[in-house]
C-alpha cells in the first residue's frame, strides 16, 4: 500500500525517456541476433544466415584466399549485418514504448496486503459480520471475498457484493475523476490497481492471481504474450514462398554462370558473396523486417487511446467490421432525453398540464424529470418547489406521497391531497385512466402517435381518471455524428442503432442521425439474434455495451468493446476494454484495425516492387565479365560491378530504418471507398516502389564513387 | 510486317473474343446440368454412362475425394498409355510394325499425355501404331483436358456457394466435359480439317517416287519418299481444343498432313484458346457475376496481345545474322519476309509467330514453326508467356485456376491495402488459402529453375545441345520451362530422348500439373465451406480496371522475378550479341 497511483497520462510516449528508449532499443537489436528469435522471421533468418556465410567468407579472405577482393567481401558482409540490426531496432523500439509504459504499470501493481474475509461467500451472505485477516493481494483466489476501506488499495479483480463508495480509477484509465462502485446493476466491477477514496466495498475476487485486468494488460503492452495474428500469418506464409522461390532463383545461378562461363570462355563463375548479395535484395526483407513492428504498434496505438484489446486478433478483426451496433442512448443521443413542448387534451389549459406534470416530477431526479420541471418554469413560471428532499415546507407537501418510476408501472408521480397525478408511458397511462373509469381522447392518443412518429418520446400526464395531455421529451442527437456516418458508409460499414424505443420513435431518430438501419424495443436477445442473422450471411459484427445484459451479445459479436464502467461479466465477455468508456470510440478502433493491414499490404507492395531496380542492378553486375553485353541491362549506369551491388544492398539496408516511422506510425486510412484506397496505395507504394530505389541506387553509387569506396 | 498479316491476327484474335460468350455460357449450362439442345440428343447417353460408373449427379463430394477421384483417373490414363508403348509391338492397328517404346521414353509420353502437357520425345510416325495414338493419346487429349475443366469448374462451385462441404461430382465433371465440350467440338473441327485436306485413315504409309533423286545426309542416293498417313485430322482437333498439342507427325501443324491449308491454319489456331478464353465466361457465370470472368479474360488478353506483338515485331524484321549472307528479308510478294529460318513457307513469319505466342499462352505446344529458329526475343517471349505459370489462357481449365492462384495473391496484397482482410467473391483470404496458392504460383518456376540448374551441371545432359553458349542454354531452360508448365513445346535443337531428360521431364511434368491442381481443389474445399459474405463500399472491387492493371502487375512481377536471370543469360544475351 502506499504506491502514488500512475496514470495513463504520465504514460504517454512524451513522458518516456526518449533517449533511454533509444539506447534500450540498439542494446534490443543486439539481443534479437539470437538465432532462437530471428527464428520467428524467415526473411530476417536467411538474411542473417547470408551474413554469418559471407562472414566466413572474409575471414576467409583475411586469411589470403578471398573469392572476391577482401574489401567488397568487408563491406556487404558489414551492410548484411546492418540488415539484420535494423530490422531488430524497428521491433526493439516498437516494443521499446510498449515495455516503458508496461514498467510503469507494474509499480501499481506491487504487492499489497488484502483483508481477506473468513469463510465463503454464502456465509458471509448470512451472518453480514465482518471479520477478516490480512493477506498478500497474491494469495487472492476466485471467489475469495475482501474489505477494501477509504484510502485501501484494491488488491485484486473483482465484483462488489456489498457498499457503495468512490474509487480513483486513474491508474488504469488515466480519468481523474473519482467514479462509484456499488454492487448490484452496471457499476459492480472494480480493477485491481485502482483505490478506494471514500466508504467501503466489499468484494469478491474474478481472477486468479496474474490473471487479472492489470497483469494483462501489462502482457498486451509489453508484446511478450503477442502472438502472430490471422493475416499476419498470412502474409509471413505468402513472404517465406518468395524467399524460398529467390533462393531457387539466386543458387541455380551458381550453375548457370558456370555454365556459361564454360560455353562463352570468358569470365569467371559469380561468387558466393555477389549471389548472397542478390539474395538479400531480392527477398521481402523490408516488409519482413518491418512485420513485426508494425504489429507492435498497432497493439501501441489503441493503448495509446485508452483501448485494451484482449488479442491482436481482435485488432485485426475491427478493419473487417461491415456492421455497427450502437446503442443509441449515450452513443448516438445524449444520454438524457429533454422536455421541449407539452400538448395538453382537449378542454385542458395548458398550465394545469404544466403544473400537473411538473407536480408528477419534482421528485423525479432523472435528467428528464428535471427537464420537465425546468420547462414548466420557463414556460409559465410555474417555480419547481422543493419536494422530497431536505425538511418539508408546508403542511400540503407533508402529505404527499411520491411514487417512483419502476419497469413494472412505468410511470411515476405523486398522491396529494387525495389527488393522484401521474405521469409516464402512454399505454401505462391509459390503462391507469381507464382503470378509474376515465377515458383517453382520440385527439391525445394522435398527439401521442405524433410525437413518437416525430422521434420523440410522448410521456402521458393524467390527474386520477382524466387524461390531461402529452410531454414531448426529445432526444438530442450528438453533434458531429451524421458525418461520422457517412464516413462509415463510405468505409463499407453498416450502421445499426439499437434501442429500447418503439419503432416510431427508433425510425425517426435514426433518420435525424444517419444511422442506416435500427432495432427498435431492443431486448438481450433480439440483440442476440441480430448479431447471429447477420453473421450467418457473412458479415462481422463489432458493439459497445456496458451491462450484464449485455454480455451474451458482446461474446457473440466478433468484435466487442466494454466500457471500463461496465460489469465485469460484460467486460470479460469483450474482447476490448475501452478505459474511457466513450461508446464512439468505436469508430477509432475500426480505423486503427484498418491502418494495420495497410500497413502490411503496402509495404509488402514497396517491397517486390524494388525488386525490379535490384535486378537491373545486380543481374548485369553479377554476369558482365561473362557476356560484356549484359551492360546494356545496366541502365543505371551504375560505376562498377561492385560499387551497383554493394550501392543495392545499402539501399536495401537503409530502406528499412527510412521506413521505420511508417511501420510504427501506420499509413494514415481515409475512408474514401476501397477501389481509390487501392488506387492511392497502388500509387505511392507500387509506383513509388518501383522508382524510388532506382534513384536511391543511383545515388549511392554515386555517393561510393565520390567516397572512392568502390 | 504487312497489313495481311495484321489482319489475320485480328481475325484470329476476332474469332477467339466473340466466340467467348457463347461457348463460355454453353459451357456454364453443360456443368451446372442446365437443359441443352445437345443435353437433349446424349442425355439418356449420359444417364446410362453414370449407371455404368455407378454414380450420380446428386452424389456430391467433398475436395479430397474430388481430387482422389482426379488422381485415380489419371493414374489409370498413364498406366494404360504406358503399357500400350511397351506392348504395342503386341498389339493390332500397327501397319508399320512399330516396335514397344523404350521405359524411359514411354515413361515419359504417358506423363507428358496424362498431364495434358504433350511434350514429344518421339517423332509419331517413325515411333508409334495407330493404337497407341488413339486409344492412348487421343483417349487422354479428352481426359486430360476434361480433368482440368473439372478441377476449374470444382473451383468455380466452391466460390459461388456458402458454407458447403461439396464442390461437385468428379465422374460428372469429367463425363460432361468430354460428352458435351470436348466430343462435339473436335468432331466439328475435324470435319473441317478433313474438307481442307488433312489426313484421317487406317491405311499403311505409301510409297512415292520422287520427281528427282535426291542425296540424304549419309551421301547416299534417295529415289524414294515414304509418305506416313493415319487417322490424324481426329487427334489434330483434340490436341488443339484441349490444349493438348502433341502432333501426329513429328513436324506438328507445320506439316501439311496436319494443317493444309490457310483455312485449316485459322481454325487450328482459333481451337488453341479457344476453350480457354471462354472458360473465364464460364467461370463469371458460374460464380454469379459475369464481370469477374471478363475482367480476367482482360487481363490474359492484353498480357498476350503484348507478348503477341513482341514476338510478331521480332520475327518479321530481318534476321541480322542472315544479312551478311545475303539473304533477302524484305517481303514480297513471293514471300512474306522477315526470319524465315524454321518457318513453313506457306503460313509466313508474322503467322508463326502469332502461332507461337498462342500456343505457349494456352499450354498447348503444337508448333507451325520451329521455335528454336524464332528471334531471341521471340523465344523470350514464348518462355515468358510459359514462365508465368501457364496462366495467359493457359490449358483448357488449369490456365484459368492458375490465373485464380494468382487473383488470390493479387487479391490478398491488395485487399490489405484497402484495410480489410482480403477476400475474393465474398470468401475470405486467409493463410490456408495463402499456403496453397503459393504453391501454384512458385512451383512451376522452382521446377523451372531446378530441373535447368541439374541439366547444366551434369556433362551428359549438358551435351545434349546442339547448339553452344547462350542459344544452348535457351534450348535447355526451354525444355524444362516448358514440361514444369504443361505446356509440351519444344525449342529443339535439345537432344531430349535420352534417360535423363525423358526421365527429368517427366518429373517436371508430373510436379507442375498434380502439385498444382491439387492444391486449387484444397482452395476449392477451403473456400467452399466458407461463409460468403456480401460486397459494400470497403470491399475490395475485383472487376475494375484498377485490378485488372494489379493482378497483370503480379503475374508478371512474380514471373519477372522468378526468371529475369535466367533469361538475362539465355534469350537477352543473345539478342545483344545479335547487333
Amino acid at each position: 500500500m502506499g504506491v502514488a497511483p500512475t496514470t495513463m497520462e504520465q504514460l504517454r510516449p512524451d513522458h518516456v525517456n526518449r533517449a533511454a528508449m533509444y539506447r534500450r532499443a540498439v542494446f534490443d537489436s543486439f539481443l534479437y541476433l539470437d538465432p532462437r528469435a530471428t527464428a520467428r522471421n524467415p526473411v530476417m533468418f536467411v538474411v542473417e544466415v547470408g551474413a554469418v556465410l559471407t562472414t566466413v567468407l572474409f575471414v576467409q579472405a583475411l586469411l589470403g584466399s578471398g573469392e572476391a577482393p577482401i574489401g567488397f567481401i568487408g563491406a556487404v558482409t558489414f551492410w548484411l549485418w546492418l540488415t539484420v540490426l535494423f530490422a531488430n531496432f524497428s521491433q526493439a523500439l516498437a516494443e521499446g514504448r510498449g515495455k516503458a509504459r508496461a514498467e510503469a504499470l507494474r509499480k501499481t501493481r506491487k504487492e499489497t496486503q488484502a483483508k481477506r474475509l473468513k469463510g465463503t461467500a454464502e456465509e458471509w451472505g448470512v451472518s453480514h459480520k465482518i471479520d477478516y485477516e490480512l493477506v498478500a493481494s497474491t494469495s487472492l483466489c476466485k471467489r475469495d471475498l475482501f474489505l477494501v476501506e477509504s484510502g485501501d488499495l484494491i488488491p485484486a479483480d473483482g465484483e462488489v457484493v456489498a457498499g457503495v463508495a468512490l474509487v480513483d480509477e486513474s491508474a488504469v484509465t488515466g480519468e481523474s475523476a473519482p467514479v462509484i462502485r456499488e454492487s448490484g446493476g452496471d457499476r459492480s466491477a472494480v480493477t485491481g490497481g485502482t483505490r478506494i477514496l471514500s466508504d467501503w466495498l466489499v468484494v469478491r475476487v474474478t481472477t486468479d492471481p496474474g490473471e487479472g485486468f492489470l497483469d494483462r494488460m501489462i502482457g498486451l503492452v509489453e508484446g511478450a504474450r503477442r502472438q502472430k495474428t490471422p493475416n499476419e500469418i498470412a502474409l509471413t506464409i505468402l513472404l517465406a514462398a518468395f524467399t524460398l522461390v529467390f533462393l531457387v532463383v539466386v543458387s541455380t545461378l551458381l550453375p548457370f554462370s558456370t555454365y556459361s562461363v564454360l560455353t562463352s570462355g570468358q569470365g569467371k563463375p559469380v561468387s558466393v558473396t555477389v549471389l548472397v548479395a542478390l539474395l538479400v535484395c531480392l527477398i521481402p526483407t523490408t516488409i519482413g523486417g518491418l512485420l513485426p513492428a508494425i504489429g507492435i504498434a498497432g497493439m501501441e496505438r489503441l493503448i495509446r487511446r485508452n483501448v485494451i484489446a484482449m488479442s491482436g486478433r481482435a485488432v485485426e478483426a475491427a478493419g473487417d467490421v461491415d456492421v455497427l451496433l450502437l446503442d443509441k442512448t449515450g452513443t448516438i443521443t445524449l444520454g438524457d432525453r429533454q422536455a421541449v413542448d407539452f400538448l395538453p387534451a382537449p378542454g385542458v389549459e395548458v398550465e394545469s398540464l404544466a403544473e400537473a406534470a411538473q407536480l408528477a416530477s419534482l421528485a423525479d431526479e432523472t435528467p428528464e424529470g428535471r427537464s420537465i420541471v425546468e420547462l414548466a418554469k420557463e414556460r409559465f413560471g410555474l417555480r419547481g418547489r422543493p419536494v422530497g428532499t431536505g425538511t418539508p415546507q408546508s403542511e400540503e407537501e407533508q402529505t404527499a406521497r411520491f411514487i417512483p418510476f419502476t419497469a413494472q408501472t412505468r410511470m411515476s408521480g405523486v398522491d396529494l391531497e387525495g389527488r393522484m397525478v401521474r405521469k409516464g408511458a402512454p399505454d401505462a397511462i391509459y390503462n391507469l385512466v381507464a382503470g378509474a373509469g376515465g377515458s383517453v381522447p382520440d385527439a391525445l392518443r394522435a398527439e401521442v402517435e405524433e410525437i413518437a412518429r416525430a422521434g420523440g418520446t410522448p410521456l402521458v400526464v393524467a390527474a386520477d381518471d382524466r387524461a390531461l395531455g402529452a410531454i414531448y421529451l426529445k432526444d438530442i442527437v450528438k453533434g458531429g455524428l451524421h458525418d461520422r456516418f457517412i464516413h462509415l458508409r463510405k468505409m463499407g460499414i453498416t450502421t445499426i442503432m439499437i434501442t429500447g424505443d418503439n419503432p416510431l420513435t427508433a425510425a425517426a431518430i435514426a433518420a435525424e442521425a444517419g444511422v442506416d438501419d435500427f432495432l427498435a424495443e431492443a431486448t438481450p436477445e433480439a440483440k442476440l439474434k441480430l448479431i447471429r442473422e447477420q453473421q450467418s450471411g457473412g458479415r462481422m459484427v463489432a458493439m459497445t455495451g456496458d451491462g450484464t445484459n449485455d454480455a451474451p451479445a458482446l461474446a457473440q459479436a466478433d468484435v466487442a468493446v466494454a466500457m471500463n464502467t461496465g460489469t465485469q461479466p460484460a467486460r470479460e465477455a469483450a474482447n476490448m476494454v475501452d478505459l474511457d468508456s466513450n461508446p464512439t470510440k468505436l469508430i477509432e478502433i475500426v480505423e486503427i484495425g484498418k491502418q494495420l493491414l495497410i500497413t502490411r499490404g503496402s509495404l509488402t507492395t514497396f517491397s517486390l516492387a524494388n525488386d525490379v531496380s535490384k535486378y537491373f542492378a545486380i543481374v548485369p553486375a553479377a554476369f558482365v565479365a561473362v557476356y560484356p553485353q549484359l551492360n546494356a541491362l545496366n541502365i543505371m549506369r551504375l560505376a562498377t560491378p561492385q560499387s551497383a551491388i554493394l550501392s543495392a544492398v545499402i539501399f536495401n539496408a537503409l530502406i528499412i530504418i527510412a521506413l521505420v516511422p511508417v511501420a510504427l506510425r501506420g499509413v494514415p486510412y481515409r475512408p474514401v471507398g476501397a477501389a481509390r484506397l487501392l488506387r492511392d496505395n497502388l500509387l505511392i507504394y507500387g509506383v513509388g516502389g518501383l522508382v524510388a530505389p532506382f534513384i536511391g541506387i543511383k545515388l549511392i553509387d554515386l555517393l561510393l564513387v565520390a567516397l572512392h569506396l568502390a | 510486317m504487312s497489313g495481311l498479316d495484321i489482319l489475320e491476327i485480328l481475325i484470329f484474335l476476332g474469332l477467339v473474343l466473340l466466340l467467348v460468350k457463347p461457348l463460355g455460357g454453353y459451357i456454364a449450362r453443360v456443368y451446372q446440368g442446365q437443359p441443352t439442345r445437345l443435353g437433349r440428343a446424349l442425355g439418356p447417353v449420359e444417364s446410362r454412362l453414370y449407371r455404368v460408373m455407378g454414380t450420380s449427379p446428386d452424389q456430391e463430394m467433398g475436395w479430397k475425394t474430388y481430387a482422389l477421384a482426379f488422381l485415380v483417373v489419371n493414374l489409370i490414363g498413364l498406366l494404360t498409355v504406358y503399357a500400350l508403348l511397351r506392348l504395342q509391338r503386341l498389339l493390332p492397328l500397327n501397319p508399320q510394325a512399330r516396335g514397344g517404346v523404350p521405359p524411359d521414353l514411354a515413361f515419359n509420353t504417358a506423363v507428358s499425355f496424362t498431364t495434358n502437357t504433350n511434350w514429344q520425345s518421339y517423332s509419331g510416325e517413325s515411333t508409334l501404331g495407330y493404337l497407341a495414338q488413339m486409344l492412348g493419346l487421343t483417349v487422354q487429349n479428352f481426359l486430360s483436358a476434361a480433368s482440368g475443366m473439372a478441377v476449374l469448374v470444382a473451383f468455380a462451385r466452391a466460390l459461388a456457394r456458402h458454407t458447403s462441404r461439396t464442390i461437385g461430382n468428379f465422374w460428372v465433371d469429367l463425363t460432361r466435359g468430354v460428352l458435351y465440350v470436348l466430343l462435339p467440338l473436335s468432331l466439328a473441327v475435324a470435319v473441317v480439317l478433313v474438307s481442307q485436306g488433312a489426313v484421317q485413315s487406317f491405311g499403311s504409309y505409301r510409297t512415292a517416287t520422287l520427281v528427282q533423286s535426291t542425296v540424304n545426309a549419309q551421301g547416299e542416293q534417295v529415289a524414294q519418299q515414304t509418305i506416313p498417313a493415319g487417322p490424324a485430322a481426329s487427334q489434330v482437333a483434340i490436341k488443339q481444343l484441349g490444349t493438348n498439342g502433341g502432333g501426329f507427325f513429328g513436324a506438328n501443324s507445320s506439316h501439311p498432313f496436319e494443317n493444309p491449308t490457310p483455312v485449316s491454319n485459322m481454325v487450328e489456331l482459333v481451337s488453341i484458346l479457344l476453350i480457354a478464353a471462354a472458360l473465364t465466361y464460364t467461370f463469371g457465370r458460374m460464380v454469379g457475376d459475369t464481370r469477374q470472368g471478363w475482367a480476367i479474360l482482360i487481363a490474359m488478353t492484353a498480357l498476350f496481345v503484348a507478348v503477341l506483338s513482341l514476338n510478331v515485331w521480332a520475327d518479321t524484321r530481318p534476321n541480322p545474322s542472315l544479312t551478311p549472307i545475303g539473304v533477302t528479308q524484305a517481303a514480297s510478294p513471293n514471300q512474306s519476309g522477315g526470319n524465315m529460318e524454321g518457318k513453313e513457307v506457306r503460313f509466313g513469319a508474322a503467322s508463326s509467330a502469332a502461332w507461337a505466342a498462342a500456343t505457349t499462352a494456352a499450354s498447348n505446344g503444337s508448333v507451325s514453326g520451329m521455335h528454336d529458329s524464332l528471334m531471341p526475343l521471340a523465344g523470350m517471349g514464348a518462355m515468358l508467356l510459359m514462365g508465368l505459370g501457364e496462366v495467359v489462357f493457359g490449358g483448357v481449365g488449369s490456365g484459368l485456376y492458375g490465373m485464380l492462384a494468382f487473383v488470390i495473391v493479387a487479391v490478398f496484397v491488395a485487399g490489405l491495402m484497402v484495410g480489410r482482410t482480403p477476400e475474393y467473391l465474398g470468401k475470405k483470404v486467409e493463410s490456408y488459402e495463402m499456403k496453397m496458392a503459393s504453391l501454384v504460383a512458385l512451383i512451376p518456376p522452382m521446377a523451372v529453375l531446378i530441373g535447368t540448374a541439374v541439366a547444366v551441371a551434369f556433362l551428359g545432359p549438358r551435351d545434349a545441345v546442339l547448339n553452344p553458349g547462350a542459344h544452348g542454354f535457351s534450348e535447355i531452360l526451354y525444355a524444362f520451362t516448358s514440361a514444369s508448365n504443361n505446356n509440351g513445346s519444344a525449342f529443339a535443337g535439345l537432344g531430349a530422348n535420352t534417360p535423363f531428360y525423358n526421365t527429368a521431364l517427366g518429373i517436371a511434368m508430373l510436379v507442375g500439373r498434380y502439385w498444382l491442381a491439387i492444391p486449387v481443389l484444397a482452395i476449392a474445399g477451403s473456400l467452399a465451406a466458407k461463409k460468403k459474405a456480401p460486397s459494400s463500399a470497403g470491399t475490395l472491387p475485383t472487376h475494375g480496371p484498377l485490378f485488372v492493371g494489379w493482378l497483370m502487375a503480379v503475374v508478371v512481377i512474380v514471373g519477372a522475378l522468378s526468371f529475369f536471370p535466367v533469361l538475362a543469360l539465355g534469350p537477352i544475351v543473345e539478342q545483344l550479341m545479335l547487333h
